[in-house]
């Protein structure tokens, strides 16, 4: 269902975005982005891009606009203005095709606490119509990646947070999205599954091409050698490679580049 | 998408709607607890108070008892409908309710999916209550389990229906007692659930009219008729256009670009 060809959909798709274009477009582009919550701004022309097999660092304070631009991405509500496509999929037109490519990991443990780890797995399989045979052969796969196959019978409530975590992770890959986004995975977390969730995210990105948007407030999250957008107050002040941003900066480090960019926007 | 995607996801809700029921002993009891205790103490107090007389679709004078088995029935339906607007409150806030908005299936299709979940463990609720009652005299016709079955499907979806609107629009998890004092209340004592309409109407007219706007009175009406293998098509009308209006008004809530989760603050 993942394929734009073998979907029922596929005879509505607009000419401007053929299947020859959906094959090479970037997994996500976010272009002129705006959104408000009644009088108050959130998002002001924020644009970003994301390429295959990148892990894109969205660094930015609590309240910066973070978790409202990941729901605009999944589409829980429309954008205002600007343009959100994912694969070359605006996702206010083509929500199917945009959300069947995306797995998502929020801020908020989305877990039903009084379900097993495999029922709730199930579940999400379900809701992106997976066939049940398949869903217990990719459950059974992906939960051994995370390293939690004895505890597929086991109630959610049962694990601790960083294994509640792993769970969504694995969730979040079921469907076999080619674009993951992961808001502040790990928030509440301790050190060694913190850890554990940057390697499994880094390795996927590197070994399946997966494209991952990892939003965090804090800066030892962001990749060295890696892509960044700095999001403050709803705005992007930088966005390119973390060694570009530091340098056109003048800082020595990540948090010096924010602590600059920062404080120049509230000057 | 093709239907074969459509049914997995139907049943996969199901699925989950009932895991979670059956999960939750303490809310399985409570929701038959509420209605026994009605009739077990309620409707036995007032058994020689209130007088019933013969009304269709009774052929005889019918106990208390007898009379309010169909409210306290329509009570279970409106507990559960306003229940899964409690969940979906609650889904919303714990943001389980995001896995479900992030299906790739159409929200429409989400919203009915969670809509009928809701109504099967209605249905079952009501079976219970009604096998529970049956040892307390009241005792329908065999064929009266039968005929009810579509009647509690139609109000079982009118009253989850108005639980989806109203979870559109509740912020807070809180304002659940609000839902209970301004709309399960209202509606159930406001209604032919308790004391027959011409009861009512003898008292104030201004309330007999105010019953007969209630939906939940229709449903109930609908309910009594169909457990005599009667259809009453008057009520049957009523929850018809009321399941239409709160479905269309629910699925305008939960739009991503129009509706009102659209203007909710989200917290950061």
């Amino acid at each position: 269902m993942s394929s734009s060809s073998g979907s029922g959909r596929s005879d509505a798709m607009d000419a401007a975005t053929p299947i020859a274009a959906q094959n090479t477009a970037p997994p996500l582009v976010v272009a002129g982005v705006s959104h408000a919550f009644g009088g108050r701004e959130v998002l002001r022309d924020v644009s970003l891009a994301i390429e295959r097999g990148q892990r894109l660092t969205l660094l930015g304070l609590n309240g910066a606009g973070k978790t409202t631009l990941f729901s605009l991405i999944t589409r829980l509500y429309d954008h205002r203005s600007g343009s959100i496509r994912v694969f070359g999929w605006e996702i206010k037109e083509k929500p199917s095709e945009a959300l069947a490519r995306i797995g998502a990991v929020f801020q908020q443990s989305t877990l039903d606490l009084d379900l097993s780890v495999a029922q709730n797995l199930f579940y999400h399989a379900a809701l992106h119509g997976i066939r049940r045979r398949v869903a217990a052969e990719r459950i059974a796969a992906e939960v051994e990646r995370v390293g939690l196959s004895d505890r597929l019978g086991d109630k959610v409530r049962q694990l601790s947070g960083g294994q509640r975590r792993r769970v969504e992770i694995a969730r979040a890959l079921l469907h076999r999205p080619q674009l993951l986004l992961l808001d502040e995975p790990t928030v509440g977390l301790d050190i060694a599954s913190r850890q554990f969730l940057l390697d499994h995210v880094r390795d996927l990105c590197r070994d399946e091409g997966l494209a991952a948007l990892w939003a965090t407030h804090l800066i030892d999250e962001v990749d060295a050698a890696g892509q960044v957008v700095v999001l403050h107050r709803g705005r992007v002040l930088a966005h390119g490679a973390v060694a570009d941003v530091i340098r056109e900066t003048r800082a020595s480090s990540m948090r010096g580049a924010f602590d600059t960019l920062t404080q120049e926007r509230a000057a | 998408m093709s239907p074969a995607h459509y049914y997995r996801c139907l049943a996969g809700i199901v699925r989950r709607e009932a895991l979670r029921f059956l999960n939750q002993r303490g809310r399985f009891i409570a929701a038959l607890v509420r209605p026994l205790v009605w009739l077990l103490i309620f409707a036995t107090g007032f058994h020689f108070v209130l007088g019933v007389s013969i009304i269709p679709p009774y052929e005889t004078y019918v106990p208390y008892e007898v009379y309010i088995a169909p409210g306290l029935i329509g009570m279970i339906q409106l507990f559960q409908g306003m229940q899964s607007s409690l969940s979906m409150v609650y889904d919303r806030e714990m943001g389980s309710m995001r896995t479900l908005m992030i299906s790739p299936l159409p929200r429409w299709f989400l919203l009915v999916a969670k809509l009928l979940a809701g109504v099967i463990v209605s249905v079952l609720q009501a079976y219970v209550f009604l096998a529970i009652a049956y040892f307390w005299d009241i005792e329908p016709p065999a064929l009266g389990y039968l005929t009810v079955l579509p009647a509690l499907i139609l109000s079982g979806m009118m009253l989850g229906a108005l639980g989806l609107l109203l979870s559109s629009a509740i912020r807070q998890l809180e304002n659940f007692a609000g839902v209970m004092n301004f709309v399960i209340f209202p509606m159930f004592f406001a209604s032919s659930a308790l004391y027959p309409l011409w009861r009512v109407k003898e008292s104030s007219l201004t309330l007999y009219y105010i019953c007969l706007a209630n939906p939940f009175t229709h449903a109930v009406e609908l309910i009594r008729f169909a457990l005599y293998g009667e259809f009453e098509p008057l009520s049957a009308a009523m929850v018809m256009g009321s399941l239409f209006v709160f479905m269309l008004a629910a699925i305008y809530g939960y739009d991503p670009s129009r509706g009102l989760i659209a203007r909710r603050v989200v917290a950061e």
